[in-house]
């Protein structure tokens, strides 16, 4: 939507910025539709669709019936037809029902085919906890779909990267699950440039450069990463890296950081084990041996379902955790 | 309103109380099972109805209080289809149902106190203040769970009548499961599996019922059709929305439209689909019609209906109809009505009190202590490495279960 006094005066938050990427590409594409649940009419659950009915009309913002795997796979089959379809999950708790669309078809029409038919399609889903909702509502399950061959993954977590991300993603010719993290869906704002830009998908962003540790997060707990970084004592000099895309992972960002360091802390929201912490823990090691000064250190989610609201806080990796595996990971 | 579409027509269906009613299907009746109910029975059911919309009222509060997180969807207008349904079951009858939850948990009867600690995100509520709003449990009582993915409780509660029959007429005797003593014989159950409206739209409710008439098993499909998915009206999300039986017609499960918005007319109809089942072993399906007065969750601007719409449901209110049938046409054997005023206003009184108390009882309840509960519940005690440290900590034994 044409942006608001509010906006101009204050920023847009992460909302907004994907709310005037989906507004803009819309605009310059008739090819791009969104459906899911809700988001002509109401302007999805989290309001991210607002206004993009009354501009587009319903049959490019579609209203659907409470139906995962069909949403999914009508969206792959507008994709395998040539159009640019933007499915809305409501939480990421419900790609249970489509998985079986995204994993097992989306992600492997190319392959199938053998470059013949392709599935250029942006899966647009809210992630992560910290804001009082239950399980199912409150997941981080990034790992599992950079885990399937032919899904790339980005979760951007800020206004800027957001709208940048989201550009690219529709425009990939490729099947794109685009995790937005819900606690950050209004908490931050800032100015970004008002006529359309993209930001290459598979690229890291250093937030902060260092030279004694890197930190490597993504998501919500980027905030959180920023906050512990605040808190370390002066002389100390952090690297803080957002990984912004899940899969491809940048690894030449990461590895360069580890070069010069010798030390890194991963942190993310979800349980540990085989999280994406592993992965990178694992690039590192291979890539950098020679050069680590301590072993890499995970700050993650424990290895249980998400907890309720009052256990939340201590679910989530806090900056107080992370300012505690920074400080060994440094003294060891 | 926005255009149009070509492919998709789009409109806010306006409901009344006369599309939206099973009234008028109603067979005429040559006798009612609820006329051999002792009148007391039917002011229990007024308490469980007051009980229920009590809670609601008090739990919307404490969500504005922020005492309640997350999220929290209230059962306000609905409470005749919970009381209705489960009275015409017997205790050990298993039910599932989906996240708005609360009525059936009370219904069934559930402690208000552990219900509303659940809320609360306290360790004395029924899921430890683990699941909150959406994730009533009650094994004693054999509710099987609230379920926070819309339709995905259907074949629990058709693998619910599956173990039922098996205990039946495989294994001859029961599982052990409360209730239940050493010698026991098995019974004829029925399983409910509750859904909403747009859960008709998930493919697992029809994989469900595919299953449950293929092997003939003794569920039924309780849709609470309210008229709305979040705020997409069942007309949008749903074909065949004027007569869902005939989607029970195509798995060769009896399907049923019935009235849900007085309890003992939904009584007569119910109990009898329950007792044929039960008796036949075999599943039904129930488009039962209903509405929620309040918003799909807490924070919903329900731009999808009219005010008027809302008014005139509340104007045929399930409460204030058994009320006044209580107090008015149902006479008791001394040729008076069977609920007096003063009475009435005494259950009232004892129902604001019960909830009081509940809402007491979770708010001096502690929270869960970190190093017991954030480990623990996921496999029996104890895993390793489910924890940073190392250390697996038992969980303290949930005093309800
Ligand atoms: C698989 C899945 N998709 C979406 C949701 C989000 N959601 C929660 S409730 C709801 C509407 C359900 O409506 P209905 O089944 O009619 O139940 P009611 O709210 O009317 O009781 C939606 C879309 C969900 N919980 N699970
Ligand atoms: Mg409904």
């Amino acid at each position: 939507m044409p942006r608001t006094d509010m906006m101009k005066e204050k920023g847009l938050t992460l909302v907004d910025a994907i709310n005037e990427a989906l507004y803009q590409e819309m605009e310059r594409d008739e090819r791009v539709v969104c459906l899911g649940e809700d988001v002509g009419l109401n302007g999805g659950v989290f309001r991210v669709t607002d206004g993009l009915q009354k501009r587009f009309g319903a049959d490019r913002v579609v209203d659907t019936p409470l139906a995962e795997s069909g949403i999914m796979g009508t969206a792959i089959g507008l994709a395998m037809g040539g159009m640019r379809p933007i499915p809305e999950i409501q939480f990421e708790g419900f790609l249970g029902p489509a998985y079986d669309q995204l994993t097992n078809h989306a992600a492997r029409y190319r392959t199938r085919s053998r470059g013949a038919i392709t599935v250029p399609m942006t899966v647009r889903v809210p992630v992560g906890g910290g804001i009082h909702a239950p399980e199912l509502h409150s997941d981080s399950p990034e790992s599992i779909y950079a885990h399937t061959p032919g899904l790339k993954v980005v979760m951007p977590c800020t206004p800027y990267d957001a709208k940048g991300l989201l550009l690219s993603a529709i425009r990939d010719p490729d099947p794109i699950v685009f995790f937005e993290p819900k606690r950050v869906y209004r908490s931050y704002r800032e100015q970004i440039p008002e006529e359309e830009y993209t930001i290459p998908i598979g690229q890291a962003k250093v937030v902060s450069e260092g030279t004694d540790i890197t930190v490597v997060s993504w998501g919500a707990s980027v905030f959180e990463c920023l906050a512990a970084l605040d808190k370390l004592p002066e002389d100390v000099s952090a690297e803080l890296i957002d990984l912004r895309t899940i899969y491809p992972i940048d690894q030449d960002t990461i590895i360069q950081s580890v070069l010069k360091t010798g030390r890194c802390v991963i942190v993310h929201e979800a349980p540990k084990t085989c999280g994406m912490g592993a992965e990178l823990s694992a690039i590192i090691q291979e890539h950098c041996f020679l050069h680590l000064k301590a072993p890499v250190q995970r700050v993650a989610g424990f290895d249980t379902v998400m907890p309720y609201y009052k256990l939340e806080l201590e679910y989530l990796p806090n900056a107080e955790r992370i300012g505690e595996a920074i400080v060994q990971t440094l003294s060891y | 309103m926005p255009p149009r579409g070509v492919i998709l027509g789009l409109f806010m269906a306006q409901m009344t109380t006369d599309t939206h009613s099973g009234a008028g299907l109603r067979k005429a009746r040559t006798h009612r099972v609820s006329d051999a109910l002792p009148g007391e029975t039917l002011i229990g059911w007024l308490k469980d109805m007051l009980l229920i919309r009590e809670f609601e009222n008090r739990c919307a509060q404490a969500y504005q209080q922020a005492k309640i997180g997350g999220f929290c969807h209230l059962y306000t207008g609905q409470e005749a289809v919970a009381v209705g349904t489960i009275q015409s079951l017997e205790r050990d009858d298993p039910i599932v149902t989906a996240y708005r939850d609360h009525g059936h948990a009370l219904a069934r009867g559930m402690d208000p106190g552990a219900c509303m600690a659940e809320m609360f995100g306290k360790i004395t509520g029924c899921a430890k203040g683990k699941g909150g709003s959406m994730h009533m449990f009650d094994k004693p009582n054999w509710l099987f769970g609230g379920h926070g993915i819309v339709g995905a409780q259907t074949p629990l509660g058709t693998g619910l009548a599956f173990a039922a029959r098996y205990e039946w007429e495989v294994m001859g005797k029961p599982c052990p499961n409360p209730g239940v003593k050493p010698g026991d014989k098995p019974k004829k159950k029925v399983s409910l599996a509750y859904l909403g409206d747009g859960a008709l739209n998930q493919g697992a409710l029809h994989e469900a019922m595919n299953l449950a008439g293929l092997y003939s098993l003794p569920v039924i499909y309780v849709v609470e059709n309210n008229g709305y998915s979040m705020g997409t009206a069942i007309e949008r999300g749903t074909t065949m929305a004027h007569d869902l039986r005939k989607k029970a017609d195509a798995y060769g499960i009896r399907g049923e439209i019935i009235d849900g918005f007085d309890v003992i007319d939904l009584y007569d109809d119910f109990k009898p689909v329950v007792d044929w089942c039960r008796e036949n072993q075999r599943p039904a399906f129930v488009d039962l019609k209903t509405y929620r007065y309040l918003g799909h969750s807490m924070s919903d601007p329900q731009k999808y209906r009219t005010k008027e719409e809302v008014d005139q449901f509340k104007g045929k209110d399930s409460i204030d109809r058994l009320a006044s049938q209580l107090m008015g046409e149902r006479k008791g054997k001394d040729g008076k009505p069977i609920l007096s005023e003063t009475r009435f206003t005494e259950i009232q009184a004892e129902v604001k009190e019960a909830v009081r108390k509940a809402m007491d009882f979770a708010e001096e309840s502690p929270t869960p202590e970190v190093e017991a509960e954030l480990y623990s519940d996921v496999f029996i005690n104890p895993q390793p490495n489910l924890s940073p440290t190392r250390d697996y900590i038992h969980g303290v034994k949930n005093p309800l279960l």
